[in-house]
């Protein structure tokens, strides 16, 4: 288990800290690696034999040749340092390695070494290492503290994405027998039981009937919760976590509320039980379309002519940008409508069409600001203009509390900070990793609490949602204070037949 | 032409040929890898442009006023700014030097010589101050990318000595460039300040289809920056994923 340590003093957001350089400060930090029974079964070897040097080189390669991101990315930086503070990871531990382009440089130099003339003939000239077991175990330590957040993309002059390495490396690792538990293990749940959590189906059954009661009770409205509804309009595809714990379930309550409100029908799927997509975390196109496939053929079998995602934030990248290439095309689908669609954009849409009917006292006494998830700022879009992933939350949270307030404009849309736990890092052992990681947005988030008196902080993705739950203690905010945007919806929402 | 003139024009000839021949093949051959490796995915960087044209705006807005660097680095943004755009100005106007008659936009960079010049001295040397004074740029700056800068700084004071100070013959440099482009050999004027200044020139071409340099011409292939955001529009699939397709699994 992770040593004890010093949870990050807050500083003023306005001043944006840069630390002084604390080299190996997070040199031990590192997710436990995959056992033999978490890598078989995605086809990666058990451990690390004899020879996987060779091997690691040769994915390498492969992988050079297969994504331009990766080949243009390894030549063209210019070590101009203008991503060196722009990582959370970075600004919360101060470890030079934590500096995006220093992250990079653990691949880059990997790669000169073995795929440039200038590496090979003058390796100490710029930078070029043999892949050694050292390597490879820095290599393994510090591209598990990157949470693929793309934050360092929006300042490079080039637009170089940190995250497209660190999903390069973890995909070699995986490939030789480093794989990391926690993605692996989580991926294997997907495929033998549906979804992440590991929710077998009469358990899903079983919570979603209960909550069907919970809210009958507190409503007086028979709001369904369908699974597996043959030809409903909608097939909603949301995070496990939605059925699992609070606030997520929070959110799920909010959604069935939206579509019984709208009159809209819609249905869960057992086979298809989990938005996330944890395939993209360990950058691995094909685990990434297989898990994508599961999706199609739930709605093929479902009948269903549209596909609406719930809350997720990686999930909705991956559903956003790569569904129509990985499981397309939809043509089966109803053609009026985006696929897949956000949530939010669906009820955006009732909400801007007066479909739906909001009575923000509801939320009396909460004053809100929003995180804006790192994948769904920067990796995807809602609406059909640019920056929709931005207006249309908070339009939605705006229709539904007395008052909101957005955090420092450093910290938001495009620059929004990661929560600290995403990206395959939403793990125990990590724990010192997420609470530093999170620093730059807990010391926006005090910002505001103090000037504006901000009560909740609002989020649209599982992970950030169980993160936050779990470190805002840490920084003396209670854990509810993260909440859904669809329970704001939820607890606003007028129900037709309850008055 | 004196023997040992000979000597040294077709020394420089020979490195010349040989520096330009490098440069094209050499940045031919990497942009050739660039064009042909496939994206499968698509990854801007979000809010990103919808449309082609969007998208060649943006790239634009990159190239030539730094749009990213801006967000991310003021003082490095100005740096930068001063030397790529003393640098234009500069090599434009040394298009004098291989262009038998002058073209006007030469002729409109001509007073800027000096100007130009010192943006490009002074934005190397704040380049280099930071490499050595900011801690977390030292920490990531290598041997190579010092000489880099010591290899742009030796061209241009040298360029600039020869411009303000110790003239050299241009009628004379120009004669020699103007011959290597028609296979011609002419003699070049003996003035090792001159000859510096081509040397460092030489190795400057000779290593930029190895070096990051390259930036140069992997902005316009970076995925983030040059794919429009329509994934949900239009089906985006390369090579290798549909054939993984074709397997049917
Ligand atoms: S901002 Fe981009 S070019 Fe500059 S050091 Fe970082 S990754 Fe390299
Ligand atoms: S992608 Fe995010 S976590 Fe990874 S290096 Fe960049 S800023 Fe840091």
């Amino acid at each position: 288990m992770a040593a004890p340590f010093d949870t990050p003093e807050l500083g003023n957001v306005d001043e944006r800290r840069i630390p002084a350089l604390k080299p190996g400060a997070m040199a031990e930090s590192k997710p436990y690696v995959a056992a033999a029974a978490h890598q078989e079964p995605l086809g990666f070897p058990g451990v690390l034999e004899d020879g996987w040097e060779a091997k690691a080189i040769g994915h390498m390669g492969e992988l050079l040749s297969k994504y331009r991101s990766l080949q243009v990315f390894m030549d063209i930086c210019v070590k101009c340092g203008a991503c060196t503070d722009k990582c959370h990871y970075f600004l919360g531990t101060a470890d030079p390695k934590n500096m995006p382009v220093a992250r990079q440089d653990l691949f880059r130099s990997v790669y000169r070494r073995y795929f440039t003339p200038m590496g090979k003939i003058a390796p100490s000239l710029v930078g070029a290492r043999d892949l050694t077991k050292d390597v490879l175990d820095e290599w393994y330590n510090y591209f598990h503290q990157c949470s693929q957040c793309r934050r360092c993309s929006v300042f490079c002059p080039y637009g170089i994405d940190t995250a497209e390495i660190s999903m390069a490396a973890r995909d070699i690792m995986d490939r030789i027998g480093q794989g990391q538990k926690y993605c692996n293990e989580i991926i294997g749940k997907v495929h033998k039981i549906g979804n992440n959590l590991g929710l077998p189906a009469p358990a899903l059954l079983d919570t979603l009937e209960g909550l069907e009661e919970d809210i009958e009770a507190d409503t007086g409205v028979a709001v369904k919760l369908p699974v597996d509804v043959q030809g409903a309009e909608v097939l909603l595809v949301t995070p496990s976590a939605d059925f699992f714990a609070e606030p997520h379930i929070l959110g799920l309550i909010g959604y069935a509320k939206v579509f019984h409100a709208a009159g809209v029908s819609w249905t869960l799927s057992t086979k298809a039980s989990e938005a996330g997509n944890f395939g993209m975390f360990i950058g691995n196109y094909e685990q990434m379309r297989k898990i994508s496939l599961r999706i199609r053929e739930a709605a093929q079998e479902l009948g269903v002519k549209r596909i609406i995602f719930g809350e997720c934030g990686h999930a909705w990248r991956v559903a956003y940008s790569f569904l129509n290439t990985l499981a397309g095309p939809w043509d089966f689908l109803d053609p009026r409508y985006p696929v897949p669609q956000h949530i939010l954009e669906f009820t955006n849409d009732l909400i801007s069409r007066k479909g739906i009917k909001l009575d923000k006292s509801g939320n009396d006494g909460m004053v809100l600001t929003v995180h804006d998830s790192c994948n769904v700022a920067r990796g995807a879009r809602m609406g059909d203009k640019p920056g929709g992933q931005f207006t249309i939350p908070r339009a939605v949270i705006q229709a539904s509390v007395p008052k909101f307030v957005d955090m420092h404009p450093d910290t938001i849309c495009e620059k929004t900070f990661c929560c600290g736990g995403g990206g395959g890092l939403l793990t125990d052992e990590l724990i010192e990793l997420r609470v530093k990681g999170s620093a730059p947005r807990m010391e926006a988030l005090k910002d505001v609490v103090e000037r504006e008196g901000v009560t909740h902080m609002a989020a649209m993705c599982a992970i950030c949602k169980a993160q936050f739950t779990k470190i805002l203690p840490y920084f003396g905010h209670d854990r509810e204070m993260v909440v859904s945007v669809h329970q704001l919806v939820s607890n606003a929402i007028v129900l037709g037949d309850n008055d | 032409m004196t023997g040992k003139g000979v000597v040294v024009s077709i020394l420089f000839a020979i490195i010349f040929y040989a520096a330009a021949l490098i440069l094209v093949v050499g940045l031919g051959v990497k942009i050739a890898q660039y064009a042909r490796t496939p994206a499968p995915l698509k990854i801007p960087t979000t809010p990103a442009p919808l449309t082609k044209g969007g998208v060649a705006f943006r790239l634009a807005r990159e190239a030539v006023v730094f749009e990213s660097l801006f967000k991310g680095n003021k003082p490095l943004w100005i740096f930068a700014i001063l030397f790529h755009f003393g640098l234009a100005v500069v090599l434009i106007r040394h298009g004098r030097y291989i262009q038998g008659e002058i073209g006007p936009l030469v002729a409109l960079v001509q007073p800027l010589a000096i100007p130009a010049g010192l943006a490009m001295l002074v934005g190397l040397l704040c380049l280099l101050g930071r490499r050595l004074v900011i801690e977390r740029i030292r920490y990531i700056t290598g041997p190579s990318d010092i000489l880099m800068l010591a290899l742009l700084l030796g061209i241009t004071v040298t360029g600039m000595f020869m411009t303000k100070h110790i003239h050299t013959d241009v009628v004379m440099v120009k004669a020699f460039f103007t011959g290597l482009l028609s296979f011609q050999l002419r003699p070049l004027p003996d003035d090792p300040l001159l000859m510096a200044h081509l040397l460092l020139v030489a190795a400057l071409m000779i290593v930029f289809p190895f070096s990051k340099l390259l930036h140069a011409p992997g902005l316009f292939f970076s995925p983030t920056r040059n794919q429009t955001d329509t994934p949900r529009e239009h089906r985006h699939l390369c090579d290798w994923a549909a054939r993984l397709e074709g397997k049917g699994n």
